[in-house]
């Protein structure tokens, strides 16, 4: 469903991805794992059209999406989920919410069920709906950038690194969502430095080193035999 | 005195609201895109010439300010798609001089177009008051509630409805409202339309108090700007706060000097403003 | 940019004598054309300092050639004799004057800040020199004579249209070796690299204020000689001068013809003078609507100016 083929990304004057080649198939949950600096954010902006590669190819669906403006690439079904969260701290909740869910083409029936969704796999937020975003917790931030992308009804959601600065209460939470998500058949590329929560939540992981891939192999495999992770992340 | 001070109050307000019109409009576009149009007074000066014609030949104010508005407005959008967008990502001094070449360009077109008279509306709302000594034209207050209105009813755009909430997400985050599927470009024209409108609108709003000339756009982009830094770059209540603030300075102090050297009171303002509290006098300050 | 010392040389010779030979060969009016248009260079090669090499952006230059055209008046009002040296200083210590309380401002605003608080300036002593009538003369401005070339006590000999040229000339000549030098230094260097990212600049241990202040009052001071030499040829000083145009001019002069290369805002400045004289015989002041398109189209897609283009059309 999403392909990424000998991607090369330039980031001011640094060139941060070497030529990244990866793939994610409908409805798998796919882990990216690897050092602080290697580009694993990169890759997902990259994705996203908040950075364009300056070579390879990016196809989402049998479309090249590669370079495609971010809010082109959210329209065909790509949500992402920025590892600062990003929520919009001027708006309220359900004015972040709205980003989402004002998209059109959607019965006030379907809205409804939508946020019926969220709100029973993140209370809090309903709680808290006309509280502005700033006001709320780290972890609760967390929670509404991922209802946020929610609204989207995406194809894949792009989670980069859900689960930092996070109280252990949060992790388990966030493991839950990305479960639910799945069982939803929606499909997840998670960029994580927690590797227990990647192996476990994922079905196949990616390591990225410098800029490349150095390693792929199922969950289970790495789970087994950790010696890669220990390689290449020193961990 | 204390009447002349109270009548100067009036006038600061009055001059204030059109101001806070002006002003309203390009704090909206910085705080949105990082463009400090330099050509904002000269859109107000087109909105007042294009209002001036439409009176002239219709004799309905309001629909002056309507047509105005819109037609000035679509020029906005049209003004910003084919030379800023191509500006996206460059630095703001970019802008600025981009638009100051514009301004120029508009300047003299409205001389070409509308000739180098000086053009007036008639004030629709006829009569005056009473106010202390002074028989205070109805219209003053009139333009000064109008421009309130039209402040307001942009206010509540901002706030409810889907639109609005799009102008304050990318306004606040503009990489992420696209991430979310905002279409950012088009929210960036779409406010610089509105600024542009808003721009006309206070345009004819201040004709029938005086004449509209082709060389009045500088005077109200400078206190625009004067304004929009005051009450802090691309803060609405600041501006509109700011900008009352800065007529009602102005005002007084054309009591004690000739009008054209009290606007030396809104420079020092700003100046003062820009050493000591320089994200903006209505600001609360950043933690 | 690299040049061999010696090619300099040479093409630097050349112009200048072709400058100061020129006017021998033209009628009067086009003789104080050249010499202005020499003035308005030099006036350019002082924003460049600001704007081209250190990245600043100034709309306040109005401000600094106005002082240094009133300071020159004054001179040549005051004293009983008119006397060129004096009127020389008066005129730059006022622009100098002026460039400290800009060079303030330099430090502790950014960017667009930095070009409102300019404007806003330059508007100030508009406003003041216009409203004061009984010192300034507001509106009608101030005429004074021309003072003599002279060394008191050796020699003094008025100046005529060509002679007056060839001291506008040497001046302006000197001051462009003079800024070269100083763009070409140690100097020049920390200012550009201000201007590509003040940051890391600061980061590396440079005190990026003095810099600016430095240069703001550089470019101050040539602003002010500019308007002290516009004084001593005309003879006559007004408000307009100091208005916001002037500033706005020398934006037009600067991206047109090239920042950060000192002669290509000499050229804009030209440039744009010989156009506007051309052109407004015929479209009067419409002349201003396709130049500003080219301008605004200019800012968009050459921002490096008439002089960069050519350099790249040169080098292919």
């Amino acid at each position: 469903m999403l392909t990424l083929a000998d991607v090369h990304t330039h980031y001011a004057k640094s060139h941060i991805l070497h030529g990244i080649s990866l793939e994610v198939q409908p409805g798998e949950v796919v882990g990216l794992l690897g050092r602080n600096g290697v580009g694993k954010s990169t890759t997902l902006k990259s994705i996203m059209g908040l950075v364009r590669p300056s070579q390879g190819r990016i196809t989402f669906e049998g479309r090249d999406i590669t370079g495609m403006a971010s809010h082109k690439v959210a329209h065909l079904g790509i949500a992402y989920v920025p590892e600062d969260r990003r929520i919009f701290k001027l708006l309220t909740v359900m004015e972040n919410l709205r980003t989402g869910l004002d998209r059109g083409g959607l019965t006030e029936a379907r809205r409804r069920e939508l946020l019926d969704k969220v709100y029973e796999s993140f209370p809090v937020l309903g709680e808290r709906k006309n509280q502005l975003g700033g006001t709320l917790s780290g972890g609760e931030q967390q929670m509404l950038a991922i209802a946020r992308a929610m609204m989207l009804e995406p194809k894949i959601i792009l989670l980069d690194e859900p689960t930092e600065g996070l109280m252990p209460r949060m992790v388990s939470q966030i493991r839950d969502i990305i479960a639910r998500l799945h069982g939803d058949r929606v499909a997840i590329l998670l960029v994580e430095q927690d590797v227990g929560l990647t192996l476990g939540a994922s079905s196949r992981c990616y390591i990225m080193e410098k800029g490349l891939i150095r390693h792929q192999a199922s969950s289970a495999a790495l789970k087994a035999d950790p010696s890669a992770i220990h390689q290449y992340m020193g961990v | 005195m204390l009447e002349q001070i109270l009548v100067q109050t009036v006038n600061g307000l009055v001059n204030g609201m059109v101001l806070a019109l002006v002003a309203s409009g390009l704090t909206l576009i910085f705080g949105i895109m990082d463009v400090v149009n330099f050509a904002h007074g000269d859109l107000v000066m087109l909105g007042g010439f294009t209002g001036a014609v439409t009176v002239a030949h219709t004799g309905n104010f309001w629909l002056g300010l309507l047509v105005a508005s819109v037609v000035i407005g679509l020029f906005g959008a049209l003004l910003q798609i084919t030379t800023l967008r191509p500006l996206i990502g460059r630095d703001p001094l970019t802008t600025i001089i981009a638009t100051f070449g514009i301004s120029l360009v508009l300047q003299k077109y409205a001389l070409w177009q509308f000739g180098p008279t000086a053009q007036n509306i008639p004030q629709p709302i006829a009569g005056r008051f009473e106010l202390f000594y002074l028989q205070y034209p109805w219209y003053r207050l009139g333009a000064a509630v109008m421009a309130g209105a039209i402040i307001g009813a942009l206010y509540l755009f901002l706030k409810f409805g889907k639109y609005g909430i799009w102008i304050r997400a990318t306004t606040q985050d503009r990489v992420m409202a696209a991430a979310m599927g905002i279409p950012v470009p088009l929210v960036h024209t779409g406010v610089f339309a509105i600024g542009a409108a808003m721009a006309a609108a206070s345009g004819v709003l201040f004709a029938p108090l005086a004449a509209v000339t082709q060389t009045m756009g500088f005077d109200f982009t400078l206190r625009a700007f004067i304004v929009v830094v005051v009450g802090g770059m691309g803060n609405l209540g600041g501006s509109i706060l700011a900008a009352l603030f800065i007529s009602l300075l102005e005002a007084y102090a054309s009591l004690v000097v000739s009008p054209s050297q009290a606007v030396i009171v809104s420079f020092v303002a700003l100046i003062l403003t820009l050493l000591f509290r320089p994200t903006g006098l209505f600001v609360p300050t950043p933690k | 940019m690299p040049r061999t010392s010696r090619t300099f040389w040479i093409a630097f010779v050349v112009v200048v004598a072709a400058l100061a030979v020129a006017p021998l060969g033209l009628p009067e009016f086009w003789r104080k054309f050249l010499t202005e248009i020499l003035i308005w260079g030099l006036l350019a090669m002082s924003s460049d300092i600001l704007i081209g090499y250190t990245g600043m952006v100034s709309f306040g230059h109005s401000a600094f050639f106005g002082l240094g055209l009133y300071g020159a008046a004054a001179a040549l009002l005051v004293l009983r004799s008119p006397n060129l040296w004096i009127a020389l200083a008066v005129g730059l210590a006022a622009a100098a004057l002026v460039a400290m309380f800009v060079a303030y401002f330099a430090t502790r605003l950014r960017d667009i800040y930095f070009a409102i608080t300019t404007l806003v300036f330059s508007q100030i002593f508009y406003v003041v020199i216009f409203t004061w009538t009984e010192v300034t003369g507001g509106e009608n401005g101030l005429y004074f004579t021309q003072p003599p070339l002279a060394i008191p006590g050796i020699f003094s000999v008025r100046f005529s249209t060509v002679s007056l040229h060839w001291f506008v000339l040497a001046i302006v000549a000197l001051s462009y070796l003079a800024l070269r030098r100083i763009t070409q230094s140690p100097f020049g260097m920390v200012l550009q690299s201000i201007r590509e990212n003040e940051p890391r600049t600061r980061a590396i241990g440079y005190h990026v204020e003095r810099y600016k202040i430095v240069a703001v009052l550089l470019s101050g001071l040539f602003a002010g000689l500019s308007g002290t030499l516009y004084a001593i040829q005309h003879r006559f000083a007004a408000p307009d001068f100091v208005f916001f145009t002037v500033s706005g001019e020398v934006v037009i002069y600067n991206v047109m013809g090239g920042m950060g290369t000192l002669v290509g805002p000499v050229v804009g400045a030209a440039f744009f003078l010989l156009l506007r004289e051309g052109l407004s015989r015929f479209w009067a002041e419409y002349y201003l609507i396709p130049l500003g398109i080219a301008f605004t189209l200019m800012v968009i897609f050459m921002p490096q100016g008439l002089l960069g283009f050519l350099k790249r059309r040169v080098n292919q």
